[in-house]
């Protein structure tokens, strides 16, 4: 029993004294000493969760299946002109839930019909039956790839849009098949940001149709009623031919700037972009040009000259944030598909700090109470336990900082917790010591037999608890998951420091002092 | 120096034969939960049938009425308004709007409008829509039942079955009295209640764990003893490490209840309530049952060696 390998003395120093150096960024933050310390100590501190420093927390949905419709909705315009170009007669076109459908009028006509669309679009099933009867599907694993790519292309946007507002360490990510999770530490009032997060930011340059028509009365062919608003601010419909001169796809910038000291937006096109837009402001000049937002039009200018350079200019009736978020926006892309929010958590910064608060307190005073009546209860043996439920501490703030995990006001509720539990298996030990001792043994018969004994009963107390926490890791969110973090860490640490660190102690101080008698 | 024994060591509670009082007093609180669930159901917080909850701070003492009034009339359906922690701080919740996530969204807008320079701080909203909140429901079912299926296949693996019985029937008992209890007082059950039921199945498990182990050693070492004084004297045998563990746990669960803030103290007293109840069942449930199941000495599978009896008997 006397004897502790020195490999392991050493071994139990070295992750003790690691537990130390990784959780000590942690005590100076506040005042930033730590710009000071020498290089070779580790910077990393815990992460607070949004709960903690304050932020918002937002689960987005990706509605994919919009995707999927506007997918369909293409092939039943390429089925369309494919059929028109060669005279193949059919009737009854269009979208029908997930499939595009239609009837030959000539089942003649099938083999060449099916040949034609698979030119088109090789990933679509084609089922025509003997009737002529034509059912167009895309196969389950296209509609997945489709939807991920749209959740992807989303993601990337959204980064965009994100890093550009000019954030402090906002993060994004994917979670499950559609949906995203943004995170804003420091944003107390997300609504305008929710708001840019969310709009398609779809933009198109169309003609306006000249027609005579009534708002109230349905468009005619090949035009569409937007809503809008003019130079002055007045609400407006417009016609507007359905047509796309130009998509802002093809843009390549767009920034904020003054014309006539109004805020503006200009934009440059790509080569395609700027040819196809030199066409249409030359073939059109005289004619208004109207510039549609997500079905609304934002300026309907009249054509003066063709604009050949391919950049131009676009003065809605803006304030300066709206034309910054419109560049921004611009710039990031559209979105593929609407966006709703599932989910939002928000904190000021006020009750975070309060939670830091209480929770420093709460685990404090929760420490000492420990502290005390394990001495008061255990004596010297009791000292040695809270050396290593301190050393534990360190341990927890260390692993949590070098794995940087997330520390949630359920974490600290973990934390604290584990103060009360880590003790159990000391408790366990020093129960049995003081048993074996009873029973008759000498002071190191007793030591021995009490660790050895408890050992197996700490296992398996610790083990289950370990598996609560691991279930909790896997089926919580966000605060849970954190609390399940702590916990399990508080578990393994608190078996280490309980089972060896007291152990070397007990150790170290027999060989010393030759004890007759067990002082517990 | 004299130490503090909370538990003296010639300790010999009586614990088995005061079982059958034990089983009317589960069974009454069992049947209790039961009749609350039924009656009254839980009260469960935004995060498991969605909805939206404001903490809001104002500047001096909050008009809670007035408050009350005015977003009574955004017309918005049910509006819980109390009082948090201090007078300046008011909880509101509103209940899911009809209309699905993008109305839930439109309710805090309206909220904030309404109450305008009234409010100094938004201290926190939350947003739950009925997708996410059903989700939650089913994750937080399943990870209750797999905790139960998978510490129940552990003491198995463990111990013998009767104690994989024992064990799950205490910690059935722990949950179901939990979530009763939240049911009875109406207190809000939501994500991190779930996390304490969890912990709790977890320290009552643990709690439940010591005993058998104990029992199991006397099973081996006393192969005459009757099973009921044999269990007694498990019990007693391990019941100051009980309550020694009980109290540290206690000591800093209840440092988190008095100054862990608003926001953590329904999971605080969760936990307490399941320390306390953790520790009654591992005594009286777990052990109890291993008598109703017909455990007895040598009936184990895994004897001992001839050697390790010896060993044994020879230290007596």
């Amino acid at each position: 029993m006397l004897y502790f390998a020195r490999w392991k003395i050493v071994v139990i120093l070295a992750i003790c004294l690691l537990g130390l150096i990784y959780a000590s960024p942690n005590f100076w933050r506040p005042g930033n000493v730590g710009s000071d310390l020498p290089s070779w100590i580790p910077h990393k501190t815990v992460n607070l969760g949004l709960d903690l420093q304050g932020g918002a927390h937002l689960l987005i949905e990706v509605q994919t299946s919009a995707v999927l419709q506007e997918r369909l909705e293409a092939v039943e315009d390429n089925v369309r002109r494919s059929l028109r170009d060669v005279r193949i007669g059919y009737r009854g076109l269009g979208v029908r839930g997930n499939a595009v459908v239609f009837a030959l009028r000539d089942v003649r006509d099938i083999e060449s019909a099916r040949r034609l669309i698979a030119e088109r679009d090789s990933l679509v099933l084609v089922e025509i039956d003997d009737s002529g009867a034509a059912r167009l599907e895309y196969p389950p694993e296209v509609v997945v790839d489709v939807e991920s790519a749209a959740v992807e292309q989303t993601l990337e946007i959204l980064r965009i849009r994100l890093n550009e507002l000019g954030l402090r360490e906002p993060t994004i990510q994917r979670h499950g098949a559609d949906r995203i999770i943004v995170q804003l530490p420091g944003v107390d009032d997300p609504d305008a940001i929710k708001a840019l997060l969310t709009q398609t930011a779809k933009l198109t340059f169309h003609l306006l149709d000249q027609r005579n028509a009534e708002p109230s009365a349905a468009a005619p062919p090949g035009a569409r009623w937007h809503k809008g608003t003019d130079s002055l601010g007045q609400e407006l419909d417009y016609l507007v031919e359905k047509r796309v001169r130009v998509s802002g796809e093809r843009l390549v910038d767009a920034q904020q700037t003054f014309q006539d000291g109004q805020p503006v937006v200009s934009f440059r096109f790509d080569s395609v972009g700027a040819r196809q837009f030199g066409r249409t402001t030359g073939e059109h000049v005289g004619r208004p040009l109207a510039i549609v937002l997500d079905n609304e039009v934002i300026s309907a200018p009249r054509i003066n000259e063709p604009i050949l350079g391919g950049s131009g200019i676009i003065s809605g009736s803006f304030t300066l944030t709206e034309a910054q978020n419109l560049a921004l926006l611009l710039r990031a892309g559209a979105l593929p598909a609407p966006l709703i929010y599932l989910e939002e958590r928000t904190v000021g910064p006020g009750l975070g700090q309060d939670s830091i608060d209480a929770g420093k307190a709460a685990s404090i005073i929760g420490m000492v109470a420990v502290l005390v009546f394990m001495v008061v209860v255990y004596g010297l043996f009791g000292l040695m336990a809270n050396v290593a439920l301190v050393f534990n501490m360190a341990l927890i703030f260390g692993a949590l900082s070098l794995l940087q995990a997330t520390l949630t006001l359920p974490g600290i509720a973990g934390i604290v917790l584990t103060i009360g539990m880590a003790v159990d298996a000391n408790v366990l030990i020093f129960e049995r010591i003081r048993e074996e001792a009873r029973v008759g043994r000498g002071v190191i018969g007793a030591i021995d037999a009490g660790y050895d004994r408890a050992l197996k009963t700490i296992i398996d107390a610790n083990l289950t608890t370990l598996i609560a926490a691991a279930l909790l890791f896997w089926f919580g969110s966000g605060p849970v998951k954190g609390f399940a973090v702590t916990l399990a860490i508080g578990i393994m640490t608190s078996m280490f420091t309980a089972i060896w660190v007291t152990r070397l102690m007990v150790v170290l101080w027999v060989r010393r002092r030759r004890p007759q008698m067990l002082p517990i | 120096m004299r130490r503090l024994r909370l538990i003296p060591p010639d300790t010999n509670f009586r614990f088995i034969a005061l079982r059958k009082r034990a089983y009317v007093v589960s069974i009454l609180l069992i049947l209790a939960s039961a009749v609350s669930l039924g009656v009254q159901g839980l009260n469960f917080g935004i995060d498991f049938v969605g909805g939206t909850l404001i903490e809001v701070r104002t500047e001096g003492p909050a008009d809670i009425a007035g408050m009350r009034q005015t977003l009574s009339a955004l017309d918005r359906g049910e509006v819980g308004l109390q009082e948090f922690g201090q007078p300046t701080d008011v909880l509101i919740r509103i209940q899911q709007q009809p209309g699905g996530d993008a109305a839930q969204q439109a309710t805090v807008a309206a909220v904030k409008e309404a109450l305008g320079d009234s409010v100094e701080e938004y201290r926190r909203v939350e947003v739950v829509g009925p997708k996410v909140g059903g989700e939650l429901i089913e994750a937080g079912a399943i990870s209750v039942a797999l905790a139960l299926l998978a510490i129940m296949a552990y003491i198995w693996f463990r111990f013998e079955w009767q104690f994989g019985i024992g064990a799950v029937l205490a910690l059935a008992h722990d949950v179901i009295t939990t979530v009763g209890i939240f049911s009875i007082l109406q207190l809000e059950f939501n994500l991190s209640t779930v996390a304490a039921v969890l912990t709790i199945a977890g320290y009552s498990i643990n709690d439940t764990v010591v005993v058998f182990d104990r029992v199991r050693e006397n099973l081996r070492r006393y192969k005459t003893l009757p099973m009921v004084d044999l269990l007694n004297w498990s019990v007693n045998e391990t019941l100051s490490r009980t309550v020694m563990t009980s109290v540290t746990t206690l000591l800093a669960l209840l440092a988190l209840f008095f100054l862990g803030g608003e926001v953590i103290r329904d999971f605080a007293f969760a936990m307490i309530w399941g320390v306390i109840i953790g520790t009654y069942s591992s005594v009286w449930i777990a052990s109890a049952t291993l008598l109703w199941m017909g455990v007895r000495p040598g009936a184990t599978d895994d004897l001992p060696d001839d050697a390790e009896v010896a060993r044994t008997l020879g230290e007596q």
